[in-house]
């Protein structure tokens, strides 16, 4: 008498994404980074709404009256009504024009991501292109050097220059403007994401799953985007997440020196380079956006960490 | 071994040419002729542009240009236009100021990031890794300057500690061990301040490369002879991992060129940063075109002795 | 129990605990394991079974934690053995080799380097005696020109010649026990036979005993005296090599004979087992192998059965083999 073998149990089917996902949630500080980029990109957006549009709160409004007061305090009775702030108290203060930090903050809140988003998609359009020709093409010809010669010679040359000096060299001599500032940090952060890219390509080239495509026909440029690149991309996620973070901070490094962002807009580089002077009357005038900047590189950084470590099974925690 | 020697010597006096025309080309071929007259930019005055000009040749095709900047360079006649002198010995001078917070940073950087970072991967997950990976994250993302700033105000206004320069205003008549102590003493804050990112970066790349190390096979047959812990971790495991850190080595030099533009600022350290910052704000085109290139050629000489240090250092190299 | 020769390593109710995202779990479920001196015993199992994980936790080398059982050697209890006290052991009394020789030598060492170490280490001896006595050790195991080899890097060497050096490493200081945890499976066929053949050789010669696993029966024929077959965790027959090989007594064994090919019947169908190994997180009540039985019957879903005499010392765990619940099923 025999007893027929129960059907296979099989665990649910996880999508790659869900994995990743599961074991990042475990990482308590990653997931703390997570919540304050969320609330960031929140604030950022109310901040762009408040601030430009439906406007509450305006970070350009000058109220002599109350010069340097200090977080939290009440506006004085001296104002216009147009100059009052909602609730008539100064969240994070004012600072030596009478203007509204907590305005300006959120202002600059979204500049500041906007260059940080922008100057990484530029770099990641510039690295994941390079890095996919060089992986892909890399023996091929192109004159008398290969083009994986080619790339990773000018990736070479690139990488020799000092980024910040380099960066602080083109941004002083041409016309001041944002946008420029986002292509200049754009244009000087790539260099990674091509080596990443490239050695992922190098290593997916030879699987299986990559021959068998073009044994089935497949054209090439199908192959690269829709078969390799999903694969190819978690380096670049981990680092994407870590160059934003860099951005920012460079930005911030050129808004300190006096050559980043020109008034009207503010980012928080340029609250933090106006504080400097008066760091003694009203150090909230300093602190406030560094402590702000401080905490939003490192959630960018403790994400990209998390990731890089939910993404890597080596790395995951074993008892020892 | 000495042909992969002859071959990187080669490889990286291309780049050197290479490097040379991409200075070169960043500053004249950036969008936004440098000298078209600019109405709104109050730094441009006519007289600037008629002398950038002429030490320019700007009026020649751009290659001339090229070539008339790299024989100025090599004869020692390029001058810099913020005192008419000769560029090449203001950097000189200027570069032996800095050569001892290089030197001081890279041995701060060096000898604190180890032992932390061994210390983190022997001792995964203790409250030593836990504590250190945070105090990590949140260096790497401090903006160097705003704590620097912090420091540097807490310390000469508060504490009236001699913290800024190269050495204490009036020391000059002092004894010469008065004398050479101050300078120590003045170089040891700025050294440290710049440290703390390269600490923070390596520590955690020390780790990661130690925990890599630490799961190979090799390292279990260490630990079936019957050796104890201390022999497998740094005998075995810490002669495997140091491999990529000698190819780091090189690279490290743009890093601190760039961050010597900030701390030279804040500490008032006359040196190469300084040097650059100062050029920069005045448009000396020739210092600025030089620094850069200089810059680039001391790294690609970084890189050079990394090469040599690989190829003696991993066998596996050695021996082809 | 097998009476003359003494027993040089008894392994009693051993459990190895793992950390897993879904928590602990036992990858071994209470092993009882003898090899007495001088003799070769082999556990036999599929991927998984918990083979590899009971060799390693005899010299404590795993990442897992050794939950309960006890592991006794010339006396003492190494599950509890202080770290300094095992480390005497290691590589002196007790020497072991792995599956994959590749990445098994340390890669900026030279060969004599990392077998010179061992014999300072235990036998304290001398540069000098050291590099004479690796020279020796290197011809034994059938390196031919090891005055060259011997100051190679491991990337030198073919695969054949790094197990070698591994076993040259293992057996430097004459140790009591070598435990092979599948030393041919990464190599080819033909210097799998060389490597079983070298490591017969050194049995005889030094008169160790010998701890080996592996998934291949073909290997276990020829090399072994005593065979343990592990499923799932646990050891579910064990006796001579002839009685595992001629009277299988418990189910798996059978399917696992009959799956090999025999050279003198080739047109028989081979029987694949069908269904999976379980996983250690999903293990049933009973018997690990019901669901794949083609003689599963009431007992064995409910109840796990202990290892039961066949032919002492043949025993096997399987309800089959129980007269009473046996008869009692008709």
């Amino acid at each position: 008498m025999t007893i027929a073998p129960p059907a296979e149990q099989l665990a649910a089917a996880e999508t790659p994404l869900q994995q990743i996902w599961r074991a990042f949630r475990k990482d308590r500080l990653a997931m703390a980074g997570l919540y304050v980029l969320v609330l960031l990109i929140v604030l950022a957006l109310l901040g762009k709404l408040l601030t430009e549009w439906w406007v509450l709160l305006d970070p350009a409004t000058v109220r002599l009256p109350d010069k340097l007061r200090p977080p939290l305090s009440a506006s004085s009775p001296a104002l216009l009504p147009a100059q009052v702030p909602p609730w008539g108290i100064y969240p994070f203060g004012t600072d030596e024009l009478g203007r509204n930090v907590f305005a300006r903050m959120l202002q600059g809140s979204f500049v500041s991501l906007s260059i940080g988003f922008v100057a990484v998609g530029i770099s990641l359009v510039i690295g994941v292109t390079l890095g996919g020709l060089a992986g892909f093409y890399g023996l091929r010809k192109w004159g008398p050097i290969s083009i994986d010669a080619l790339i990773m010679r000018f990736t070479d040359v690139v990488l020799c220059f000092p980024t910040f000096f380099l960066i602080l060299t083109v941004v002083a001599l041409l016309p001041p403007s944002i946008y420029n500032i986002m292509a200049v940090i754009g244009m000087t952060s790539w260099m990674n994401t091509t080596r990443f890219v490239r050695a992922e390509f190098l290593s997916l080239r030879e699987r299986d799953f990559v021959i068998a495509a073009q044994a089935l026909g497949l054209p090439e440029w199908r192959i690269i985007f829709r078969h390799m690149l999903p694969n190819a991309l978690s380096p670049v996620l981990v680092s994407a997440s870590i160059d934003v973070a860099y951005a920012i901070l460079t930005e911030s490094a050129l808004s300190f020196l006096g050559f980043g962002v020109r008034p009207p807009f503010a980012t928080w580089g340029n609250i933090l380079a106006d504080g400097r002077t008066f760091i003694f009357d009203a150090p909230w005038l300093f602190a406030i956006p560094g402590t702000a900047i401080l905490l939003v590189v490192l959630a960018f950084n403790l994400v990209g960490e998390g990731l890089r470590d939910a993404m890597n099974p080596k790395l995951r925690k074993r008892s020892s | 071994m000495w042909r992969f020697l002859a071959r990187t010597l080669w490889q990286r006096m291309l780049l050197l040419v290479f490097i040379s025309i991409i200075s070169h080309a960043v500053v004249h071929l950036a969008p936004g002729e440098p000298t078209e007259v600019d109405p709104m930019n109050p730094m441009m005055k006519a007289e600037d542009i008629a002398r950038i000009r002429q030490a320019f040749h700007l009026d020649d095709p751009i290659y001339l240009q090229y070539i008339d900047w790299l024989r100025d360079l090599f004869t020692g006649n390029l001058k810099s236009f913020q005192n008419g002198l000769p560029v090449l010995p203001q950097i000189w001078e200027r570069f032996l100021n800095s050569l001892p917070l290089f030197a001081c940073t890279t041995l701060v950087v060096w000898t604190l990031s180890f032992p932390t970072g061994i210390h983190a991967a022997v001792r995964r997950g203790s409250p030593f890794d836990r504590v250190t990976t945070f105090i990590a994250y949140a260096l790497i993302s401090v903006p160097g300057f705003f704590l620097s700033y912090l420091l540097v105000l807490g310390a000469v206004q508060v504490f009236h500690l001699p913290v800024v320069g190269l050495y204490t205003f009036g020391s000059e008549g002092a004894t010469p061990f008065v004398r050479h102590m101050d300078r120590l003493w003045h170089l040891v804050i700025p050294s440290l301040m710049s440290a703390l990112t390269g600490i923070a970066v390596l520590s955690r790349y020390v780790r990661s490369q130690m925990l890599e190390v630490l799961d190979q096979d090799y390292i279990r047959t260490a630990r079936a002879k019957g050796l104890d812990e201390d022999t497998v971790v740094y005998g075995h495991a810490l002669r495997n991992a140091l491999l990529p850190f000698v190819t780091m080595f090189g690279l490290l030099l743009p890093g601190m060129i760039s961050g010597s533009v900030i701390f030279e600022q804040i500490f008032a350290w006359p040196g190469l940063g300084q040097l650059g910052y100062n050029a920069i704000s005045q448009r000396d085109f020739p210092m600025i075109l030089t620094l850069n290139f200089i810059a680039a050629a001391l790294t690609l000489v970084g890189i050079l002795i990394s090469d040599i240090l690989y190829a003696v250092v991993d066998p596996r190299i050695r021996l082809q | 129990m097998t009476g003359g020769r003494e027993a040089l390593l008894e392994v009693r109710d051993l459990q190895v605990e793992f950390e897993t995202d879904a928590g602990p779990v036992l990858a071994v479920r209470g092993v009882d394991l003898e090899v007495l001196a001088g003799e070769t015993v082999a556990l036999v199992g599929e991927s998984g079974c918990g083979k590899s994980v009971t060799a390693l936790s005899v010299m404590r080398l795993l990442t897992g934690r050794i939950a309960t059982g006890e592991i006794r050697f010339g006396g003492r209890d190494l599950a509890t053995l202080p770290e300094v006290e095992l480390r005497r052991i290691r590589g002196s009394q007790i020497g072991m080799i792995f599956q994959e020789p590749m990445t098994s030598l340390n890669p900026v060492f030279r060969v004599g380097q990392q077998i010179e170490e061992v014999l300072a280490l235990h036998q304290n001896m001398k540069p000098a005696a050291a590099r004479a006595q690796a020279l020796e050790l290197l011809e034994r195991v059938g390196i031919p020109s090891p005055t060259t080899r011997i100051d190679q890097y491991p990337h030198e060497l073919s695969g054949g010649m790094k197990q070698r050096v591994m076993i040259a490493i293992a057996i430097a200081c004459r140790p009591k026990l070598l435990i092979a945890d599948e030393p041919t499976t990464a190599l080819d066929v033909t210097i799998q036979a060389q490597i079983m053949a070298l490591l017969k050789s050194l049995q005889q010669e030094l008169g160790m005993a010998v701890l080996l696993i592996t998934h291949d029966l073909g290997v276990v024929a020829h090399a072994a005296e005593r065979v343990n077959v592990m499923y799932a965790g646990k050891i579910v027959e064990h006796g001579s090599v002839r009685d595992i090989f001629k009277r299988p007594a418990h189910p798996y064994t059978q399917a696992l004979l009959g799956a090999l090919p025999h050279p003198l019947v080739p047109a028989r169908r081979l029987e694949a087992i069908p269904g999976r190994v379980p996983a250690p997180s999903m293990l049933p009540a009973g018997c690990a192998f019901c669901a794949r039985c083609k003689h599963a019957f009431a007992p064995c879903g409910t109840e796990q059965p202990p290892l039961l005499d066949i032919a002492p010392p043949h025993v096997a765990a399987c309800w089959l083999h129980d007269r009473k619940r046996a008869s009692a099923a008709g």
